[in-house]
């Protein structure tokens, strides 16, 4: 018999038994890049965890592994999971893409999703959420509240997820201030606090009055809140400790609604793979509350477009744009579609600088 | 480009800070070496040091305590070193990197509670007049206390070492460990105060980072900057002011490379960073002509047998 | 008062005790630990330890053991070396990314060819990258004097900076969509270190790191260098007058170790993981160190330490999935067998006797 088989009966034997023992708790498993204490993207995830345990309470048992690192560890920790009876298993980082797919071949009865990735199959769902709604928002706020015009941006890696954020912040701030400059970063780090701290004080110093950042720490918050007159957005969490100023909004991590989604569709066997890409509206992606540092007539304008993102009527990328060369990408009112979105390796006219690599 | 973004008063002054952990962990191990001693366990000293110092400041409000508490803690987790090599005569190499292993897993248990609050602010230093003289200011008279205390700190490292009898006793033990027992000197009692200083060192360093630099807990938060404080201990030859210019290099070069990236110069940021570590080798080799400059004891297991 | 007397010989008896008294030390300790943190001791500890060899799913978790311990096995044979020699390489880390990038990217290079030779390079050319990677502070060693300790962790660095690199640059997966990483090499059949027999977690790393035991086993124990090695590490100044030239081993360890590394990082990349990325390497490495010591620098010791090590990881794992311990619980427990292991090796090379207060 090969393996593939012995693991699959092992699973089926395994779900069979369960469901006989336990019958209706559905098991639900998430792998975690990064301790639960990171503050920033896993602890985010976790929160989402935990509002699944919450909402199902006896229905639901959860589990979780934390700090595994992208590659056969994590292949092994999905797999313990599925063998221990997991019914559905979210895989919460870009690099547990080819382990997720090696995994759900092997145990074809358990449901995974995978986050933020593009590799889908049978029973393997992909998810992600549009920060860049966000970013929109948090771009006109941006392009309305600095004075110096210089605007500072902390990128992790220059790859699509971040490129279209500095992409759509960058937008709409020139849509409200035509003068409004971009100064980018990049800090080559998921994770360093300290490096972050420097990066925004670097940005601080070279005259920037607004920090956005698209790594998850408090510390540009800090040195922002240290310069004095600078403004920042929470990013992934609240970061409401850092309010009303410098943080004076923020995009958070709103994980929960989707995995209680997929978990009720788990429970009642209506779960297919599906590639689920969303944003404001389906409160993917959240807004924290605008603080009273900003003008009630920016705040306004700023929750106006946050209401036309969430309702559809419009599209963060909506033409006329033009690509960093002066080529044209979008003619009037066309809007971008999602494969150019998410493989996005351009900058929009008028951002200076080029992406490294 | 527009490197005239940069200000070149506020680089150096920002520069300063971010290489302030990685001095006051360089000295700790700078004295540790010297004695003969190579604890390769400064990222878990200083990881504990820094939780140890939040939740201390967290909890009494005052982050003078939170940096006492730090110190201390350093110092607990170091014992755990001296009773492997000192007292179990164990491999200093594999104690160090098991002493690292420990204490970045301590450290995440001990903060458990800790992650999304923020720390009592630490005040700077701000004299009349001194503070606000343009360049000089920003420079020499507005930092953070904890930041001079580094540079004070290596000034007394310096004069211990050199000028005073303790001193000399240290390095006696680090050059000849045989020697200096042979002369009736406690070989295993002064590395073992030497160790202690060491993890007291990088228990501040790491509080600096969780209390000033950045300030917030989260696990796994010094992300390195223990390994790049042994590093510096060997560019500086084991002498402490050339610790203090190498901290600001090593520092400098993260700061300098932000800068230019926002001033909009296109820089291979991989390869920037790589230099440090580049450089360190190539004073190695430098230093290698002087065949003093290292203690000739370092990393070796001292038994007295009679 | 008590006293340390040095035994003449390491005691055979302590050698092979102290491992078990300091796994049953670190399980006392670790369970006080669990307890504190609120979880059943006794289950914690059986999952750790029980559970992946002859738990339920043991046929699961037994290949993979050999997954997680082969590379450090494979890496801890070649550092023992240079150890017992008192040559210090603590780079392997850095050595196992060369060996992986320069591995994979031969492999890359003939993508989409299938050819039976592109595996066999590969091999080749991660071996030569591993081993290049540790000529470094080797070259400097022998040509400068300078210590190989600090260079060949500093090299760990530059390694980490060109794996950055490489991930978004150069090895990039075309059809990435412009995230970082390479292509997977587990769907390029030529370049694809598969298992031997599925299921069994056999791959070519795991019989590499097999044979690495075996020939370090006899290159010890049965060949010149290997009693060089020896005689440099017990007694210095008898190996010059036996006629060992320190250059040529230092070169030998050093690349030997690096080689090894190398290899770890080719089957890793083409195997188990897949592909090089940003975060490829995970401190098996460094871990390997420990497993080294573990092991007492002995070949078959180092097989036992690697499993013990990969034991603790697996279980590690399996107890946070089904007890909710925390990852940072399960990293002190390693610590404290560590600890353990090291401290209570002093009752092999030492007798402890209680003296009588010595008149003077």
């Amino acid at each position: 018999m090969k393996f593939t088989s012995i693991l699959a009966t092992a699973a089926i034997a395994l779900g069979l038994a369960t469901s006989a023992m336990a019958q209706d708790k559905t098991k639900v498993g998430f792998v975690y890049v990064g301790p639960v204490g990171d503050g920033g993207w896993t602890y985010e995830h976790n929160k989402g965890r935990l509002a699944v345990e919450e909402h199902f309470g006896d229905k639901v048992e959860t589990v979780f592994v934390e700090s595994v690192p992208e590659g056969p560890d994590a292949e092994r920790v999905m797999t313990q999971m599925a063998l221990e009876g997991a019914d559905l298993i979210f895989t919460t980082s870009f690099g547990y893409m080819d382990p997720t797919i090696n995994v759900a071949k092997k145990f074809p009865k358990v449901k995974f999703e995978h986050a933020t990735g593009y590799k889908q199959a049978e029973n393997v769902s992909v998810y992600s959420a549009r920060f860049y709604e966000g970013r929109a928002v948090q771009g006109t706020i941006a392009g309305r509240m600095t004075k110096s015009n210089i605007v500072g941006y902390i990128g992790s890696y220059p790859i699509p997820e971040v490129i279209r954020g500095i992409n759509s912040a960058f937008i709409h701030a020139r849509k409200v201030n035509p003068d409004v400059q971009f100064k980018i970063v990049w800090a080559y780090t998921w994770f360093d606090p300290a490096k972050e701290a420097d990066a925004a004080k670097v940005l601080i110093e070279q005259g920037a009055d607004v920090i956005l950042q698209h790594t998850d720490s408090t510390a540009p918050q800090a040195a922002a809140q240290a310069a004095g007159n600078v403004i920042t957005f929470g990013q992934a969490s609240d970061m409401s400790e850092y309010a009303p100023m410098p943080r004076v909004s923020s995009i958070i991590d709103n994980w929960a609604p989707y995995y209680i989604a997929r978990t009720q569709a788990v429970m009642d066997g209506t779960w297919t793979s599906v590639s689920t890409w969303d944003g404001i509206g389906a409160g993917m992606v959240g807004i924290g509350e605008i603080s009273d540092a900003v003008p009630a007539e920016v705040k306004a304008e700023a929750l106006a477009l946050k209401d036309a993102l969430a309702n559809g009527s419009y599209h963060a990328f909506t033409g006329p744009l033009k690509k960093q060369d002066g080529s044209d990408w979008l003619a009037e009112g066309e809007t971008a579609d999602d494969g150019t979105l998410a493989g996005m390796n351009f900058y929009v006219e008028g951002i200076e600088g080029d992406i490294p690599n | 480009m527009d490197l005239s973004a940069i200000n070149p008063v506020l680089l150096v002054a920002s520069l300063m800070v971010a290489a302030t952990p990685l001095l006051l962990a360089a000295i700790g191990e700078l004295v540790v070496e010297r004695a003969g001693v190579l604890n390769l366990g400064v990222e878990g000293m200083m990881i504990v040091g820094a939780i140890s110092g939040f939740a201390i400041a967290v909890e009494t409000g005052s982050p003078w305590l939170g940096f006492i508490g730090a110190a201390v803690g350093g110092a607990i987790l170091s014992l755990l070193f001296v009773v492997l090599t000192q007292v179990a005569l164990a491999n200093q190499v594999a104690s160090g990197l098991a002493l690292t292993l420990f204490g970045l897993g301590l450290s995440a248990l001990m903060g458990q509670s800790y992650v999304g609050i923020k720390p009592p602010a630490m005040g700077k230093l701000d004299l009349p007049v001194l503070s606000d003289l343009p360049v000089v200011g920003p420079i020499l008279f507005s930092h953070d206390l904890v930041l001079y205390l580094g540079i004070a700190l290596t000034a007394a490292v310096w004069w211990m070492l050199k000028h005073s009898r303790a001193g000399l006793i240290l390095r006696a033990v680090g050059e000849n460990h045989d020697a200096a027992h042979a002369l009736g000197y406690k070989v295993i009692r002064i590395r073992v105060m030497a160790i202690m200083f060491g993890g007291a060192c990088a228990g501040l360093g790491g509080a600096y980072i969780s209390l000033i630099r950045v300030p917030q807990w989260t696990e796994g938060m010094t992300a390195g900057v223990g390994w790049i404080a042994l590093a510096l201990v060997v560019f500086a030859s084991w002498k402490p002011w050339r610790a203090l210019l190498g901290a600001y290099l090593f520092g400098g070069v993260t700061v300098v490379q932000l800068n230019l990236q926002a001033a909009g110069v296109a820089i291979p940021v991989e390869y920037l960073a790589m230099s440090p570590y580049i450089i360190t080798i190539l004073v190695l080799v430098i230093l290698s002509a002087d065949k003093s400059s290292a203690p000739a004891s370092l990393g070796r297991t001292f038994h007295a047998s009679h | 008062m008590i006293v340390l007397e040095k035994r003449p010989q390491p005691s055979r008896a302590w050698s092979m005790a102290t491992p078990l008294v300091a796994v049953l030390a670190t399980m006392f300790f670790g369970g006080l630990l669990f307890a504190a943190l609120g979880k059943n001791p006794v289950e914690a500890i059986g999952t750790i330890f029980w559970e992946p060899l002859f738990g339920e799913y043991a046929f699961y978790y037994r290949p993979q053991l050999l997954v997680k311990g082969a590379p450090l096995v494979l890496i801890a044979i070649g550092l023992s070396l240079g150890f017992r020699a008192g040559i210090w390489n603590i780079g392997a880390e850095g050595q196992y990314i060369m060996g992986a990038i320069v591995g994979a990217g031969v492999g890359l290079a003939f993508y989409p060819m299938e050819a039976f030779y592109i595996f066999p390079l590969m091999v080749i050319a991660g071996a030569f990258g591993g081993w290049a990677w540790a000529m470094v502070p080797a070259f400097l060693k022998v040509r400068f004097g300078t210590n190989e300790i600090l260079v060949s962790l500093m090299m760990v660095y530059v390694a980490e900076q060109l794996l950055a690199s490489m991930s978004l640059g150069l090895l990039k997966n075309p059809e990435g969509f412009g995230f970082p990483g390479s292509r997977n090499l587990q769907s390029y059949a030529s370049a694809h270190n598969a298992e031997l027999i599925e299921g069994s977690g056999m791959h070519w790393g795991v019989v590499a790191a097999l044979i690495a035991v075996i020939f370090a086993y006899v290159l010890l124990n049965r060949h010149m260098t290997g009693f060089h090695i020896r005689l440099t590490g017990e007694a210095p100044r008898a190996a010059r007058f036996a006629g060992v030239k320190p250059a040529r081993l230092i070169l030998f360890c050093l690349g030997v170790s690096g080689a090894l590394a190398g290899l770890a990082g080719l089957f890793e990349v083409s195997g188990p993981s897949g592909q090089i990325s940003i975060d490829f390497n995970v401190g098996y490495g460094f871990t390997a160190i420990i497993v080294a010591f573990l092991g007492r620098l002995h070949p078959v010791g180092i097989l036992l330490a690697g499993g013990l090590m990969a034991l603790t990881y697996i279980g590690g794992e399996i107890a946070q999935g089904s007890l909710g311990l925390p990852a940072a619980a399960i990293q002190v427990f390693q610590g404290m067998l560590l600890f353990f292991l090291l401290a209570l090796d002093l009752l092999t090379n030492y007798r402890i006797r209680a003296a009588r207060k010595e008149v003077a």
